[in-house]
């Protein structure tokens, strides 16, 4: 063995291994600072909305917050009964309804549900309207003409604490009850306890063991309420809808009742989650499938139509003169510059039936007047408008590669006594190639996303998914089904773009130089 | 002698108004949301110029965002930063705001003005005020425009002129969604107009109405935006198109082109405003104040002048007159003059409320087939 050598010193004293790994950590933690602007940006206004937008096509706590306790009551109920479910759900569904209108949450649940559920967001804003004013008034004159301490909060409040093992609905009706008087800004003591707290009363007196109360108010309450006429929930929400028996309403909220549901990601491929799993939906309703090949499809078409149109464009620009090539490089970027909507009208003005091509084509009797050609509201509209408004995203990356192709090479290939074709398609081609693929990423990613243009021109057989994921956006508000439209589509672009790396490789994209 | 009672009498008045004035500090500015456009410039021209004459301390911004105020207003509202006053929205959208707890529940009778003689506002706004969160404003239709001059000597006078082939061949412009279009459909299919939704509540009556449509299928362009059918009547793309009633009146009226309105089975819609939960006191106080000076009798019968739109008062209807700049009456331009409300339809909003995902799903999968 050999003894240690001692540790390098710097001229102040300190080891230099250490020293260099400061000095190396200040570098990093200087270049760290340098682009941290850069990276909260990005964090902040990027990364964050996506991460969100993901999390909104699965977030569904809604139900569970709205009404808890009906979710936890149904827990117990087994759908396969096709039976409406026990006077306890009802309970609980009341107490959850009751303090949902006082905080207006209900109807928002409502149209929640209405997604799964056509006629759900009316019969809880029907419901809402009705709800506080239930027969459980009954229960409220007959508690307090047995004592009127019962129309104190005060009695509750002790009891609500005191007793809460034996009155669990109670404790948490008063609890929720408190919250909402709280919220409002109010006095509990100087408010009359509601309906909801008297109906929760006399359900867990019913079902306490009979004078197994420490307060002797509550022993005496209990041998008094099993003399009081029950009312039935159930009855008194069948009154306001029928729709309340009808078993398949409670399926549906129980089936939605978990905080994170696979529902909106099953809407997008034309699924849906039922109490019987997942099932197709019905063929009329099928749509996005459709739309995301559709997509797909289209957007390829595009992006060849750029390719055919910008490739020889890109390499005029490239051979030709320097003045020649700036004007025609003004040609291609003066649309580029034009806004999106007037490029997209002018494209209608042009396409129309009765538009400017139809008139010149019917003038030189190339077509008859009665079958004028259908240009737009269709396909053909979206991808000629398209390929005019994307050309320039194909031009540019295409030239800059074009540029950089020393002419040299073809001279040599036809020194060497190659024809013009083979030293093109031999030699020129292969090295635009890098070209053509950045245009190509560029132009159907870009295509892949579009909306304003397909929706103005593309009539019915030419819109894209993106168009439902706006409306989803701007006019259902189905929020969540829109994120998991998004998402797919996110997703698609990601495996397109891993596909074509693993294919040509992305180190063979160049935007230039 | 009769300028001294007038002085005090604006003095006892000032006294009286005085004190309320003052104790509720009002915000100086105002954001009011619209539709741009003809519309938004009825309500600048009817409304916030007299008003801001009478407060010019205020300083009024429109915004242009009504199309999508409803997920606006959401998003808004998740963020804690309503920074909207008051919101012109389609009496659909004023519900759905108020069941989603993003639109303030009103008294009608206290917040708005009564009708001259006395009537309460809610009385004379009666059935236009279809939820507690809505101001009623006005009342449009979306109703069919033809070309004069392409319908040959017969021009119609029904709305299943729109599915006779025969009669008007051509191109015919209808809107990119279920609501109207399914129940012309069913109207034009036989349904009385009073079951017109029971039918439409069943797979059935759904079916039969998308196969109504399908029979015109081919010959549809569908809109999405209401510029879209007037440029189409006015280049001649479809013999037939419907539309607002507002947008026909300025392509007939100020464009002069050979287009007439067909008022059979018109859909009346209403159009109001919304104040959005959130607001501070004092921009709350701002909104309040404004509202209730723009929706009172002579506001809405002034809006009539420039925009061919039925006030949503019953008191109004009788002040409309003639049109600002083109001086022509404006009565017989209204989708609620007697002569074209002879066949009326309304839209049924609590039932599109329930609805509408369902159909819509429906009816873009059969427009993609």
């Amino acid at each position: 063995m050999t003894a240690i050598d001692p540790p390098v010193l710097t001229a102040d004293g300190t080891p230099l291994k250490a020293s260099l790994r400061r000095a190396l950590r200040r570098e990093k933690a200087r270049a760290f600072l340098l682009v941290s602007p850069l990276l909260f940006f990005v964090l902040l206004t990027f990364i964050a909305p996506i991460a969100d937008m993901l999390f909104r096509s699965v977030e569904n706590g809604i139900v569970h917050d709205t009404i808890p306790r009906t979710v936890q009551a149904l827990r117990n109920w087994d759908p396969g009964e096709s039976e409406v479910p026990g006077d306890d759900v009802f309970e609980a569904f009341y107490t959850d309804m009751v303090f949902a209108v006082e905080r207006k949450s209900h109807t928002r649940l409502g149209s929640r549900l209405n997604y799964e559920r056509t006629g759900l967001a009316s019969l809880f804003r029907k419901s809402g309207r009705r709800v506080g004013k239930f027969d459980t008034k009954d229960y409220a004159d007959a508690f307090n003409t047995l004592d009127p301490a019962w129309g104190n909060p005060a009695t509750w409040d002790v009891l609500a604490g005191s007793e809460a093992a034996n009155l669990p609905r109670t404790a948490s009706a008063y609890a929720t009850w408190l919250e909402v008087i709280q919220a409002d800004g109010d006095d509990p003591l100087g408010e009359e306890p509601w309906d909801v707290l008297y109906a929760a009363l006399f359900s867990d007196l019913m079902q306490a063991p009979a004078g197994g109360f420490a307060s002797p108010l509550l022993n005496d309450a209990q041998s008094a309420a099993a003399r009081f006429e029950p009312i039935s929930l159930r009855e008194q929400f069948g009154a306001i809808d029928e729709d309340w028996l009808d078993p398949q309403v409670w399926r549906t909220i129980q089936t939605y009742a978990a905080r994170y549901t696979p529902g909106y990601f099953l809407n997008s491929v034309d699924l849906k989650l039922t109490a019987d799993g997942v099932q197709y939906r019905d063929e009329g309703d099928r749509i996005y499938v459709l739309l995301f090949g559709r997509t797909l499809y289209m957007s390829l078409v595009i992006t060849i139509s750029c390719i055919l149109l910008g490739y020889p464009v890109a390499f005029l620009l490239a051979n030709l003169p320097l003045r020649t090539a700036n004007l025609l490089m003004i040609l291609v970027l003066l649309p580029f510059w034009t806004s999106l909507l007037v490029r997209t009208s002018s494209w209608k003005v042009l396409l129309q039936q009765q538009g400017v091509i139809n008139d010149i084509l019917v003038a030189l009797r190339f077509v008859d007047d009665a079958s004028r050609l259908v240009l737009i509201n269709n396909q053909t509209g979206t991808i000629i408008a398209m390929t005019h408004i994307l050309l320039p995203f194909m031009i540019l990356p295409l030239y800059s590669v074009m540029k950089t192709i020393p002419p040299a090479y073809v001279r040599a290939a036809k020194s060497l006594g190659a024809t013009d074709w083979t030293a093109f398609w031999r030699i020129y081609f292969p090295n635009s190639v890098p070209g053509i693929g950045a245009g190509s990423v560029l132009v159907f990613i870009l295509a892949i996303g579009y909306y304003i243009t397909p929706e103005l021109v593309g009539g019915t057989r030419g819109v894209f998914i993106s168009n439902r994921i706006a409306y989803h956006i701007s006019s259902s508000l189905n929020w969540g089904l829109a994120a998991a439209l998004g998402t797919i589509l996110l997703f698609a672009v990601l495996m397109l773009y891993w596909t074509y790396d693993k294919i040509v490789g992305i180190d063979n994209v160049k935007l230039g130089g | 002698m009769k300028l001294k009672k007038t002085v005090l009498a604006a003095a006892a008045l000032t006294l009286a108004v005085g004190p309320t004035a003052v104790s509720a500090q009002l915000a100086d500015d105002i954001t009011l949301v619209s539709w741009g456009g003809a519309y938004q410039k009825s309500q600048h021209r009817a409304y916030v110029e007299p008003y801001i004459a009478d407060n010019p301390e205020v300083t009024a911004v429109w915004d242009e965002s009504s199309y999508e105020a409803v997920a606006k207003l959401r998003a808004m509202n998740e963020a804690g930063n309503v920074t909207w006053d008051l919101v012109d929205v389609v009496a659909s959208d004023a519900i759905r705001l108020c069941d989603e707890g993003l639109a303030m529940e009103i008294d009608h009778d206290e917040l708005l003005a009564p009708a001259p003689d006395g009537t309460p506002a809610s009385e004379d706004f009666g059935d236009l005020i279809v939820s507690d969160c809505f101001i009623p404003q006005i009342v449009y239709s979306t109703t069919f425009g033809y070309r004069t001059d392409m319908v040959g000597s017969t021009p119609p006078t029904d709305v299943c002129a729109v599915f006779d082939l025969e009669m008007y061949p051509g191109k015919r412009s209808l809107e990119k969604r279920p609501i109207n279009n399914m129940e012309w459909a069913l109207i034009c299919d036989g349904v009385p107009k009073a079951d017109v939704y029971d039918v439409l509540e069943t797979d059935e009556g759904q079916a039969r109405a998308f196969a109504k449509l399908d029979t015109i299928k081919e010959d549809v362009i569908w809109w999405s935006s209401g510029a879209d059918t007037p440029q189409l009547l006015a280049d001649g793309e479809v013999v037939i198109g419907s539309t607002y009633n507002g947008r026909l009146f300025s392509v007939i009226e100020e464009q002069n082109q050979p287009v007439a309105v067909l008022w059979d089975a018109q859909v009346f819609d209403l159009d109001g405003w919304i104040i959005p939960v959130g607001l501070s006191e004092d921009r709350l106080a701002r909104s309040k104040d404004f509202v209730r000076f723009a929706t009172d009798t002579q506001r809405l019968a002034d809006q009539a002048k420039y925009i061919s739109y039925g006030p949503a008062r019953e008191s109004s209807a009788p002040l409309v007159g003639q049109h600002a700049d083109l001086g022509i009456d404006m009565a017989p331009h209204m989708p609620t003059d007697p002569e074209n409300a002879k066949n009326t339809f309304l839209y049924n909003y609590e039932w599109w409320a329930d609805y509408r995902d369902d159909l819509d799903a429906k009816f873009q999968a059969w427009l993609a087939q």
